[in-house]
């Protein structure tokens, strides 16, 4: 579904990532673990297609098609979903307004015909319950006001309603306390079908014992240093990311 | 030698201009400049009553004594009024054959807006059909109109068949001598509407929208005036959303509006004129002067406004709250973009007492423009326990574009309350950045944006105006950001 193949991104001039290789298939979940730094959010960016992070070699294959050579807009029509780490507030547009543009914009671009007001809100209300999401936070400006974890929920939210092939949730464990953490990772797990993937972008080991990774992938100074299953992020959790540094014999 | 020069200089300078008004009412359009002759003319063309010569012509002569006023934030270039024509016969609008003449990309904006064919012809200057629906709808509308006593007509007819309700309020709500753009439209004023809502009358539809298409046309120095008896109610629509490619640069207008007692106005606006081309040329330069004053006793004046158009906006639909509980009410949204100017705003005076006002301004600057708030609240000392909400809002795209905020705020009554807040935002690149990965393309994430920022005015407007402003201030904004 996904195939990168030594991709290079560059922010201002400043090379961050040197030579990724990863490759995700239907139905797998990764998690993309590394320290502060090591350019987890930017390889985020890069795939979603902010044009901040400017590609400087490599190629993205996504549903057989070059990613890179689309817009933001039709890489997320494509399904191919970010989960935020800062979602931002938009004052003023409505969360129904927003997503039933969103959905329908997307249902546009596969020639399908919009979705109707009723049936929007019928399909809002399902996923509703799914994130359990308060019913208060639809009915108010995007992400505006929200708390920390109110945004977080919002993402999933959002991930459920648009139904991505791949998603990538970049950090979505920070600032969450322990119930949200919960209420997050079981929305993902339930989207879980053996059509879709998850990469989860992650610090912490935390948020793995609810979302469990079928592979693991440790980000240090822009290169994937070492893979694994669920059993890397448990040895890194312990030995810290000095053992990577020892492992690899990469210097700081 | 001496005397044959002396007399050729006599002449010269002695004779009178040398189209004398007599010869000019032969004509179809004037030429060029402005004198006391030309206004004589122009009053004689349209059969005016000496009290209305008279009325221009005092006008005139105040006119000559003022300066063109200096303290907007606008760049204005010089205006030669010498090089303009006052007077030019309705034309005959049909440029073309068919609609397939006529600019492609103005035809694209009209599909945008969603304008029915008929309609597009008639507003690009295609020649239709006489039996074209608009047209029969307009006749039944009229009937029902005057069955309730409702007079609506242009200002000329309303002069011939309706002297003294003309002569009556005509200038008492903006005096000639009110300032330099009122004193040039009292003197050389085209046509507009007149509007008389009888005693206990609630007007039944929403004047205009069905005319809309023969009021598109009604010149350069436009006047209307609308007058509300006791306990009635209108609801008044003017311009249109569909772009106007007007030749005349200048255009200096006047609303009056009269509500007695209990009587209610609305008064909706949308302009969309040529605002001139994105390197800021052309134009029309729009010097309005809108005011109505809330006569009765609890009465009730509200404007809204949504300003696209127009290369210079210099206009401030205010409200005279004399009757005690009058509410007077201003929502604006204006956008500038390219090269555009505005500096729009309103003044609310509060004489009676328990009056109350609501300004709510959002100004959207774009590319290159420069977009200004400039307001006055006044609470006068009879003005016992009045109020004052106002809200000034503006919205930048892009680094280049300036917006401005100039509140005056005079309370001479210690039991007012006054209030004002402002707040000035920036479409964010990870704001359109957010929308782009949920499949929403920057065009329509901008829309989304402004929509919902300009949410609280476009409310205000009538259901169908309102879908139209919308899609407006989406086109109005194409292409200013990346």
């Amino acid at each position: 579904m996904l195939n990168i193949k030594n991709l290079k991104v560059a922010v201002e001039g400043k090379e961050i990532l040197k030579g990724i290789n990863l490759e995700v298939k239907p139905g797998e979940v990764h998690a993309v673990m590394g320290p502060n730094g090591s350019g987890k959010s930017t390889l985020a960016s890069a795939l979603a297609g902010n044009e901040n992070y400017e590609v400087t070699e490599g190629t993205v294959e996504y549903k057989g098609k070059d990613l890179l050579d689309l817009s933001p807009e039709n890489r997320a029509r494509e399904g191919l979903f970010l989960g935020f780490q800062y979602p931002v507030e938009i004052p003023g547009v409505s969360m129904v307004n927003f997503l039933r543009t969103a959905i329908n914009e997307q249902r546009k671009y596969k020639n399908e015909d919009p979705l109707s007001a009723g049936d929007f809100l019928k399909l809002m209300r399902e996923k509703k319950s799914l994130v359990e999401i308060d019913s208060d936070l639809t009915s108010r400006s995007v992400n505006e006001g929200f708390s920390g974890g109110e945004k977080k929920k919002n993402e999933i939210f959002q991930m459920a309603l648009l139904q991505p092939t791949l998603s990538i949730l970049d950090e979505t464990d920070s600032g969450l306390d322990i119930d949200a953490l919960r209420i997050v990772a079981n929305g993902v797990n339930k989207l879980k079908t053996d059509k879709n993937a998850t990469v989860v972008i992650t610090h912490y080991q935390r948020l793995l014992d609810y979302i469990v990774p079928d592979y693991v992938h440790v980000l240090y100074k822009g290169k994937i240093v070492k893979s694994g299953d669920k059993q890397l992020a448990i040895d890194l959790e312990e030995k810290g990311y000095e053992w990577i540094r020892q492992e690899t014999g990469i210097e700081v | 030698m001496a005397s044959e020069q002396d007399k050729i200089i006599n002449e010269v300078t002695g004779s009178d201009y040398k189209f004398g008004f007599e010869t000019l009412i032969e004509t179809e359009t004037f030429p060029k400049g402005l004198n006391e002759d030309i206004v004589k003319a122009i009053s004689k063309k349209k059969k005016e009553p000496d009290w209305l010569t008279e009325f221009r012509l005092k006008a005139y002569r105040h006119w000559k004594t003022m300066k063109m006023p200096e303290w907007a934030h606008l760049n204005i270039p010089e205006i030669d009024y010498n090089d303009l024509i006052y007077y030019a016969a309705p034309k005959q609008n049909a440029k073309y054959e068919s609609i397939d003449e006529v600019d492609p990309e103005l035809i694209d904006t009209f599909n945008k807006l969603g304008i029915p064919l008929e309609e597009q012809k008639q507003l690009a200057g295609v020649a239709v059909d006489a039996v074209m629906d608009s047209v029969s709808v307009k006749t039944t509308f009229t009937e029902t109109l005057a069955d309730l006593g409702i007079i609506f007509c242009s200002f000329s007819e309303a002069v011939q068949n309706y002297p003294d309700l003309v002569k009556k309020h005509m200038g008492s709500v903006v005096p000639y001598t009110d300032n330099y753009f009122a004193a040039l439209n009292s003197a050389v004023f085209s046509d507009g509407s007149f509007c008389y809502i009888p005693k206990g009358v609630r007007c039944p539809m929403e004047l205009s929208t069905y005319f809309r298409i023969n009021a598109a046309n009604t010149g350069q120095f436009e006047r209307t005036l609308i007058v509300a008896e006791d306990d009635s109610y209108v609801s008044y629509l003017e311009g249109c959303t569909a772009p106007q490619r007007d030749e005349n640069q200048l255009h200096a207008a006047i609303v009056e509006i009269v509500a007695m007692e209990r009587a209610e106005v609305k008064y909706s606006t949308v302009q969309n004129w040529f605002p001139g081309d994105k390197n800021g040329k052309g134009g029309i330069y729009n010097f309005v002067t809108k005011r109505g004053i809330c006569k009765g006793d609890n009465s009730k004046i509200s404007w809204t406004q949504v300003e696209t158009g127009s290369a210079v906006t210099w206009k401030y639909p205010s409200c005279i709250l004399k009757g005690d509980n009058s509410v007077g009410e201003f929502y604006s949204v204006a956008v500038t973009n390219n090269f555009q100017q505005a500096d729009t705003g309103t003044k609310m005076t509060h004489i009676g007492k328990n009056t109350k006002s609501i300004v709510v301004s959002k100004g959207i600057s774009a590319g290159k423009s420069e977009n200004s708030y400039r307001g006055l609240v006044k609470v006068l000392k009879g003005a016992e326990s009045a109020r004052n909400f106002s809200q000034c809002d503006s919205l930048l795209l892009g680094d280049k574009c300036g917006a401005h905020t100039f509140p005056y705020l005079e309370a001479d009554n210690d039991t007012a309350i006054v209030e004002h807040e402002a707040t000035t935002s920036k479409i964010g690149e990870d704001q359109i950045l957010y929308c782009n990965q949920r499949g929403i393309d920057t065009e329509t994430a901008i829309g989304l944006i402004v929509n919902g920022y300009a949410k609280e005015v476009l409310n205000k407007l009538p259901m169908e105006f309102a879908v139209e402003a919308q899609k407006l201030l989406e086109i109005s904004l194409e292409g200013s950001v990346g």
